[in-house]
């Protein structure tokens, strides 16, 4: 493109030739109204805010629609211009409610700012208003459609950025109405966005709904603990309380999008459910004690423990969502008790790679490079749902029509993307299918194929897939997500896609649950000499310090969980929310500071590290996690539990760690492939982790839980499948894992792979059914 | 310079001290202004601003929508207020408290209003014994808004035409 130059209000300004004229002003901070300009939306000009007078040109034009062109002349504020834009504003205005004393929108309303400049003080309409119905569009979003001026922003915003048709504007001239199609419900996962988007007050914040105005509203900038882009937020709080969160803009990480799971979780924080003191269990009933009290009560019972065993029959499991510090901490207590067993990864199940690992799961690409990639590989990935605003950036590229998108998945998820080559596959047939695409590679490029792969391989052909990854090359990323990760033979699936990230030259992406990365940094690990998660679990262990997690419903086997949690002698459980299997479990309650009540450090898949501040303090007397962990280190009498400031934590980390140049690396150090993990007969279980369900926090974010994305569990079946058994679609069946077993309704779909039965992980009816196993179907 | 025969003619004469008891002389016989309060009254504008009171709309409908703007008008944050959506999914505050001691009386908080309902009423005589007593709730300032709603009704009409 060329330079060209143009004239604005008599200034000289610099362009590229074609470019839109108000990119040109508002780069230069010549302002020009708008309603339906975005830019990262596609130009629609059908508001006509923006009219301006450009010379020669008959009447004025829209700055959004008019291409610059060399020695243009444009005037933003000539008669013309000003007369142009009050005449919009005349006509907008007439059906627009004067509502604004009960409208959410009041006082960030662009219409009522612009209505300020260039509205006139009465109305010149005298005929009836139109009045539009409002439909219920799901538990995020309230709507007022009245009030809707026809800009279009969310319908292009579906169509454009989050890739679902949700909204449409059906009828014509007077008629026009923007709605859901059907009157169904708006289920994106990115839904929020157009609350944002909506320059009036017709789409808002149904959560948020009348509970606070935006000026007096204050803004505490933070970090979103739910994935692990590290998304930037914004958490508005009034008088001490979290009223909404925002996103803050940064081009780098989220652009200026929040995904739903990230806007809506703060309900958690205002919820009834909170654990607010300190609790002990004393023969057998819950009794509220002081902190003091308390946490004597948990050092006596961990010391009792350990002086009649070992320090090695304690064990520590973190969330994941957990900041740096506390990860630390909590490592930091665990070996001075003695013990090595402390672990963050609950969704992981296979640990045989530990000692080659990388050092922490991460991507090798920026988050700002999947919109520009020529492939992208999933393994075992819904994207969607598990990274949903990297999925838009994967679907920006491929809507431009540069990235050519590939899968093995256990199920045909429906993402926001088409897939070029889909291979349906899950369990065993995961890693031969996988297997199978490094053997179509090194056919293609006639390396040579480790014999560990080989023999892993079936006879599937993946060709199409291989050429797609090897025509990228170093412009290509292989992301294994979710089920990979939880796979039992993830190390397997890790080696092989270390071996095609090298035939390839593709970037490895292992996009990790929430803050794993800093769980990995802070050496929340067990190491060679301690017990991993799964060794924990289901061999058991006497004592269980939990930080921040129900491991009922985190970990992929919650049934291991639950009855290692029961077997254990003594459980301190420190955290923000009680449950009802926790208090039957746990000895000790201490409550911690939820999202937004305490500061923190989090590490995102790229390596960058980025702090949380305290939005509001800690409810009741719940207190930040690292201070909780630090006084329980001083109760234990052990050393280095001396930390006055966060910084003091940080500082010691920052001793061992160079926090700000950590580069993500997803290679193995000197791996070989492992044996695949024996299989027993019947149907394998595929455990999704519902979007809404992954952390303490979101199941206790009540809007959250009522949206589609939460749908109550069932058991769903390929349609082959459910031919050589003796039950039909819709029966309630029995579904068995040994001992364990869950009363579930039966429904076909075709987007699961063979074999296999789906059932979501994370609910308290399927708790029982163990994780990715094999299962067996009854009629009940 | 010397000596001012007319200065010394003033002094001598009294003329000044009789000019003042003239004044006091005829005021003697006039009408007189002071008034035997709290017995009597002097009368008050329809402007008075005393005493807050909450409207309601004659269906009993309370006139309070929660918009917060005398929240944000008030200059001496004497006005604090929550809201929520009510069941009829009208937006209606659930707390409406104003501290009397920070209130400076100056009416923005009426003017402010979208609906007429957060008033300034003339009542000036009212007192507290205890600190905590300076908060008035939202319950007591509608039960004010009922008792006073004839005289509120009165003098925002005897001020109309001027506004």
């Amino acid at each position: 493109m060329s330079s060209i130059k143009i004239e604005v209000d008599g200034r000289e300004l610099e362009a590229q030739a074609g470019e839109m004229l108000i990119c040109v002003t508002d780069r230069n901070d010549i302002y020009i109204p708008r309603f339906c300009y975005h830019d990262k939306l596609s130009v629609a000009a059908n508001c006509r805010m923006c009219l301006v007078e450009v010379e020669r040109a008959p009447k004025p034009l829209p700055a959004c629609a008019t291409p610059v062109m060399d020695g243009m002349k444009v005037y933003t504020r000539s008669e013309l211009a000003i007369e142009a834009q009050k005449g919009t504003m005349e006509f907008l205005l007439i059906n627009h409610p004067l509502d604004c004393p009960v409208c959410d929108q009041g006082g960030e309303c662009p219409l009522q700012d612009q209505a300020l400049g260039y509205g006139k003080d009465d109305s010149r309409f005298e005929e009836q208003k139109r009045s539009v119905p409002s439909n219920d569009i799901g538990p995020l979003i309230a709507t007022e459609m009245t009030r809707c001026i026809h800009c279009t922003r969310c319908v292009r915003f579906g169509e454009e950025v989050a890739g679902v048709m949700e909204m449409g504007a059906p009828g014509r001239g007077e008629n026009v109405k923007i709605s859901t199609f059907l009157n169904r419900s708006i289920d994106s996962e990115v839904s929020g966005n157009i609350i944002d988007l909506c320059p009036v007050g017709a789409l808002t914040s149904k959560p948020f709904r009348f509970s606070a105005r935006s000026w007096e509203l204050r803004n505490h900038n933070s970090i979103s603990p739910h994935d692990c882009l590290g998304t930037n937020i914004s958490i508005q709080t009034l008088r001490n309380e979290v009223e909404r969160v925002l996103p803050v803009e940064n081009s780098d990480i989220n652009e200026c999008w929040l995904a739903d799971r990230d806007r809506f979780s703060y309900e958690a924080v205002n919820c009834e459910r909170r654990l607010t003191h300190p609790m002990i269990r004393e023969k057998g009933k819950w009794k509220e004690v002081d902190w003091e009290t308390a946490l004597a009560f948990a050092a006596g019972g961990l010391t009792t423990v350990i002086e009649s065993g070992s320090a090695a029959d304690v064990g520590g499991l973190a969330a994941s969502t957990c900041t740096l510090e506390e990860f630390y901490l909590l490592q930091k207590l665990m070996r001075g008790l003695g013990s090595c067993n402390v672990d963050h990864r609950l969704q992981q199940s296979d640990f045989r790679d530990d000692a080659v690992a990388p050092s922490f799961p991460g991507s090798e690409a920026a988050i700002a490079d999947y919109s520009n990639f020529a492939s992208v590989m999933l393994v075992g990935s819904n994207i969607r749902k598990e990274q949903p605003l990297l999925s838009l950036r994967i679907r920006e590229g491929w809507a431009a029509g540069k990235t050519q998108i590939s899968a093995i998945n256990p199920v045909q998820y429906d993402l926001n993307f088409e897939l070029t080559n889909c291979e349906l596959a899950a369990g065993p047939n995961l890693v031969s299918r996988f297997a199978s695409l490094a053997r179509a590679i090194a056919s293609e490029t006639s390396k040579s194929l480790p014999e560990g792969i080989s023999k892993l391989a079936d006879a599937s052909n993946l060709d199409a897939a291989a050429r797609q990854m090897l025509e990228a090359a170093d412009n290509g990323a292989l992301i294994l997500g979710a089920a990979s990760q939880q796979h039992a033979d993830a190390s397997l699936i890790k080696a092989i896609a270390h071996w095609i990230g090298d035939a390839t030259g593709n970037r490895i992406a292992v996009l990790a649950p929430a803050n794993s990365a800093a769980g990995w940094i802070a050496n929340c690990l067990p190491g060679s000499e301690g017990k991993n998660v799964t060794q924990m679990l289901s061999e058991g262990l006497r004592a269980f310090i939990l930080l921040g997690t129900e491991p009922e419903l985190d970990s992929i086997d919650g049934k291991s969980a639950l009855t290692a949690m029961e077997n254990a002698e003594f459980v301190v459980q420190i955290s923000s929310f009680t449950s009802e299997s926790v208090n039957a479990y746990a000895d000790v309650l201490l409550p911690m500071a939820a999202f937004a009540e305490a500061a923190g450090t989090f590490i995102n898949c790229e390596g960058r590290d980025q702090t949380s501040k305290v939005a509001v303090s800690p409810k009741g007397e719940a207190r930040p996690a690292w201070k909780i962990l630090r006084v329980m280190g001083n109760f234990l009498d052990l050393n280095g539990f001396e930390h006055i400031t966060l910084d003091d934590v940080m500082e010691e980390i920052s001793a061992s760690v160079n926090l700000g140049s950590i580069s993500a690396s997803s290679r193995l150090k000197d791996w070989k492939i492992g044996n695949r993990t024996p299989s027993e007969k019947g149907l394998f279980r595929i455990a999704d982790m519902p979007m809404y369900r992954g952390d303490v926090t979101l199941r206790h974010a009540s809007a959250l839980q009522a949206t589609a994305d939460n749908p109550a569990p069932c058991a769903l079946i390929n349609p082959k499948t459910i031919e050589s058994l003796s039950v039909k679609d819709g029966d309630n069946v029995i579904v068995k894992n040994g001992s364990g077993s869950a009363a579930l309704t039966l429904k076909v779909d075709s987007a699961i792979a063979p074999d296999c039965v789906h059932i979501s992980a994370g609910f308290p009816e399927t708790i029982r059914l163990g994780g990715h196993v094999m299962v067996t179907l009854e009629k009940a | 310079m010397g000596i001012d025969i007319r200065q010394l003619y003033k002094t001598f004469s009294l003329k000044e001290l009789r000019k003042g008891l003239g004044v006091t002389g005829r005021q003697l016989f006039k009408k007189k202004t002071t008034i035997m309060y709290p017995e009597e009254k002097t009368p008050k504008s329809p402007r008075f601003r005393g005493l807050h009171a909450l409207r309601r709309y004659p269906n009993g409908e309370e006139r309070c929508i929660a918009c917060k703007l005398c929240e944000a008008v008030c200059p001496a944050l004497a006005i604090t207020i929550d809201s929520e959506e009510r069941e009829d999914g009208t937006r209606r505050t659930t707390r409406y408290d104003i501290d009397l001691f920070k209130c400076i009386y100056c009416g923005f908080c009426e003017e402010a209003c979208p609906v007429d309902s957060i008033v300034l009423t003339d009542i000036h005589e009212f007192h507290m014994e205890e600190n905590s007593e300076r908060h008035i709730d939202k319950i007591r300032l509608l039960e004010l808004g009922d008792k006073h709603e004839a005289e509120i009704a009165a003098a925002r009409t005897q001020d109309s035409p001027y506004r």
